[in-house]
């Protein structure tokens, strides 16, 4: 059997005496993508902060690319590293880049966090931008220049020009229209597909969900409630809450608006 | 992608400046050009002893001369670049010094930033003069004592400002992004916290400028700040003062110089402050007739008709919805889909009488079963005519009232109906949206109920002024999959029960297939298609390309299962 390249198990969370994640265990082979849905409050962003290193395990134990999370606070320099494998593409594309920064600025940031020199990595930058559907010049322009859906794709070009080993993305096209959310999906599941990379789809949408993930974990109340490949889990589900996401989804054949 | 770099939000950048604004830097650059010129000229007249002692106003000296015979004109207009100078400076102290402060505050450790943030409350908490003067007494006199006085003093304000724009940019999401890839604490300060506070800053020096002259004048005034044989307005406002009954004459240059430099610092740090909050300059919006269109008279059964409607933005002249025409009969359900900037939320604003600051609507016909939207129409009329749910519930409920007090107040103040009528009527109608506990939700305030609740109260409270017509703008687009289902199928329930029409507006093509009776597609303020059956719709039924575009696009769950299931029931 392969290693894992992130393995969870029984994980648990609390902020204060609320408990947020609860027994949450899974598994992940390298170039795997899973797709996690659940609604607010479910616990699935809390997931993904623990697995970027911003929210400390109480309970259980969480292994990403052979790096025990638990040691992150131990060495600065492990906490570099670790957070350098494993990147978060953010939610919102207008408020994750600087207005005051031109893109290649922001790329450069990423490559190295304290000199940020475009002109070292000006070919890099290049490349990543055009790999995400944007052209090179794009580097010496600033933000607000941008749309919604080209903003999210220099957001994605800064989490890949890393090359990092795992790739959660946290409701990347909830902000987008549904015509750029396409165009997006199309790219995501292109470059992961080429780049082997690990990734975790985080989506209060089952039908993006499912179009782009390997496996799904349903989580609900801070518990993943059903996991396994989709195929299974959209024709046959088993737990009451799965298949009340999938009907409460307008274009499932068990939606309706019918009183009940 | 023809269109890859559209600059969407160019015009909302593009600022309209004050005439005031205009007029301070006209003022300014005087100043500064005195300030230059002046002593290259009339050093010699201002600094010269001449026998011509404590004038009068005459030719050869308009302002008078002091008691050694010195012409006043010139040495206001030498003083000038001293004064100007001092202020400069003491102002720049400020900026650096607060500024620092505010940054360091933030970047020390919690306890350390909790002290700091004390010490500037503390310091911006005396006046400014008060603590400059004491300072300057400290320090002793002469003009570079004061200077530093000041700039001491007026630094609390750049440290506060500083600290509590700092606190709000390190909460958004690009800086916590760079602290996670690893940026230095520093670097993370002058590379993202700095440049993003630029403009509040601008507005704040020009005002600490303004602020500095008249305080460095004051301090010269009581003899702390320049000392003879030098001299600015202050001290040769105070020399004049000393021979006010004998020669009044003299206090009228230096006078006239300080409020001249203080308005003019003041037209520029206010005419900044205007620029930089984009509605100041906004006019009200606008709803008006065109006409010259033949109509059809309206059937009967017609609710709302809106004929030939565009929308302008009055600054740039932008058509934000051009040439829409659309209408819904008693009891239907009319959805508007499109995406971001497709013009469909303002065409529901005009609808609803809500039409945005800065935008001009004109139509041939706005009529809603009667009245005239395009006119003047009561608050009471409206009321009772068109009921609204929006996107956010958070916002739209007020905080500080309880949901009972708040939403029962519309029916009471809007429909005449007494208190206890309007709480009963409510109360009913919370049972009717299957509010849990309703009596109890009655006395909760929206901070206590979740998204889908408020939304379901906003609903309630639609259903009890029994409006003809319930505008929805994206009601569902901030809830839940499963919330999203309960809050459509309240909409469906009251269009079937109490027979009230819909104006539903949706990005999402799958919740309008579901709800609506027909739809209406709209992109860049243009309907391109008019879909009466859509129950039906398929990306190969419909006529427009972008239709099919956003059929094609709208994701949908497969179940390869559960189809079959479906469609043997």
């Amino acid at each position: 059997m392969n290693t894992a390249m992130v393995e969870v198990n029984s994980l648990g969370v609390s902020f204060g005496s609320t408990r947020v994640l609860h027994d949450v265990s899974l598994r992940l082979e390298a170039g795997q993508t899973i797709g996690v849905v659940g609604e607010s409050g479910s616990g699935k962003s809390t997931l993904a902060k623990v697995l970027v290193g911003i929210v400390a395990p109480d309970a259980g134990s969480v292994v990403v690319d052979a790096f025990d999370v638990r040691t992150l606070g131990h060495s600065q320099r492990a906490a570099f590293r670790y957070r350098r494998r494993v990147q978060m593409i953010p939610q919102d594309p207008f408020s994750s880049l600087s207005p005051r920064r031109t893109v290649g600025q922001t790329l450069a940031e990423a490559l190295d966090p304290v000199w940020a020199n475009v002109r070292r990595f000006e070919d890099r930058i290049a490349f990543w931008l055009e790999r995400v559907g944007l052209p090179a010049d794009a580097m010496n322009r600033y933000p607000h220049e941008f749309s919604g859906g080209q903003r999210q794709r220099v957001a994605i070009a800064r989490s890949l020009i890393l090359e990092p080993s795992v790739v959660i993305a946290d409701e990347i096209t909830s902000a987008l229209d549904v015509s750029v959310q396409v165009q997006i999906l199309e790219m995501i599941a292109e470059i992961k597909d080429e780049l082997n990379v690990t990734m975790m789809f985080i989506s209060h949408n089952l039908a993006v969900v499912q179009s782009v993930s390997d496996m799904v974990a349903v989580m609900y109340q801070g518990e993943i409630v059903e996991i396994g490949s989709v195929e299974q889990i959209y024709s046959d589900p088993q737990h009451w809450y799965t298949k009340r996401l999938l009907d409460a989804d307008p274009g499932a054949p068990g939606f309706s608006l019918e009183w009940r | 992608m023809a269109s890859l770099f559209t600059r969407p939000r160019a015009a909302a950048r593009r600022r309209t400046a004050s005439p005031l604004l205009y007029l301070g830097y006209g003022m300014l650059a005087v100043l500064v050009l005195t300030a230059i010129i002046a002593p290259i000229f009339l050093d010699h007249a201002a600094t010269t002893l001449t026998s011509t002692a404590n004038s009068g106003p005459t030719h050869a000296h308009p302002m008078g001369t002091d008691s050694l015979g010195r012409d006043m004109l010139a040495r206001v207009l030498v003083a000038t670049r001293e004064t100007m100078l001092a202020a400069v400076f003491s102002t720049a102290i400020a900026a650096v010094l607060g500024i620092g402060l505010g940054i360091a505050a933030w970047l020390a450790a919690r306890r350390v930033r909790e002290v700091i943030l004390r010490l500037i409350e503390f310091w911006v908490s005396y006046p400014t003069l008060l603590v400059a003067i004491i300072v300057a007494a400290i320090l002793g006199r002469g003009l570079a004592p004061a200077v530093f006085a000041i700039g001491l003093a007026n630094a609390g304000g750049f440290a506060r400002l500083t600290a509590n724009l700092a606190a709000g940019i390190s909460t958004r999401e690009f800086v916590v992004t760079a602290r996670l890839m690893g940026v230095p604490s520093g670097r993370i300060a002058t590379r993202h916290i700095v440049p993003n506070m630029a403009e509040p800053q601008l507005i704040l020096i020009a005002q600490a400028f303004a602020g500095a002259l008249v305080e460095l004048s004051g301090l010269s005034f009581i003899g702390l700040g320049a000392q003879s044989p030098s001299f600015d307005w202050g001290a040769l406002l105070n020399e004049g003062a000393s021979k006010i009954y004998t020669n009044p004459i003299l206090i009228v240059g230096p006078s006239i110089a300080l409020v001249f430099a203080s308005l003019a610092a003041l037209f520029v740090g206010d005419g900044l402050a205007a620029a930089a909050n984009p509605r100041t300059n906004l006019r009200r919006a606008r709803m008006l007739h065109h006409s010259g269109t033949e109509l059809a008279p309206l059937t009967p059964d017609t609710l709302l008709s809106v004929d030939h409607l565009t929308v302008r933005h009055d600054d740039s002249g932008r058509e934000l919805v051009s040439d829409v025409s659309l209408s819904i009969r008693r009891g239907e359900v009319l959805g508007i889909v499109g995406e971001s900037g497709s013009g469909k939320s303002v065409t529901a604003s005009v609808v609803s009488k809500l039409l945005a600051e800065g935008l001009t609507a004109t139509a041939a016909r706005a009529e809603l079963s009667g009245a005239d939207l395009l006119g003047r129409v009561s608050g009471r009329e409206l009321a009772r005519r068109v009921a609204m749910v929006y996107q956010d519930p958070g916002t739209a409920l007020n905080p500080a009232l309880t949901l009972g007090n708040q939403l029962s107040d519309v029916l009471s103040r809007a429909l005449g109906s007494t208190r206890r009528a309007a709480r009963q009527n409510l109360l009913e109608r919370f049972r009717d949206v299957l509010l849990t506990d309703p009596e109890g939700r009655m006395r909760q305030y929206p901070h206590q109920l979740s998204g889908g609740m408020k939304q379901r109260a906003m609903i309630a409270s639609a259903m009890s002024t029994r409006a003809e017509l319930l505008v929805a703008d994206e009601p569902t687009t901030a809830l839940d999959v499963t919330v999203q289902r309960e809050v459509l199928t309240l909409i469906k329930r009251m269009n079937a029960t109490m027979g009230t029409s819909v104006l539903f507006i949706s990005h999402d093509l799958g919740v309008v297939r579901a709800l609506c009776d027909r739809v209406l597609v709209m992109r860049d303020g243009r309907i391109v298609e008019a879909i009466d059956d859509v129950a039906h719709m398929t990306p190969e039924g419909v006529v427009h390309p972008y239709t099919r575009q956003l059929l094609e696009a709208t994701p949908i769950v497969t179940m390869p299962g559960r189809d079959i299931e479906g469609a043997a029931r």
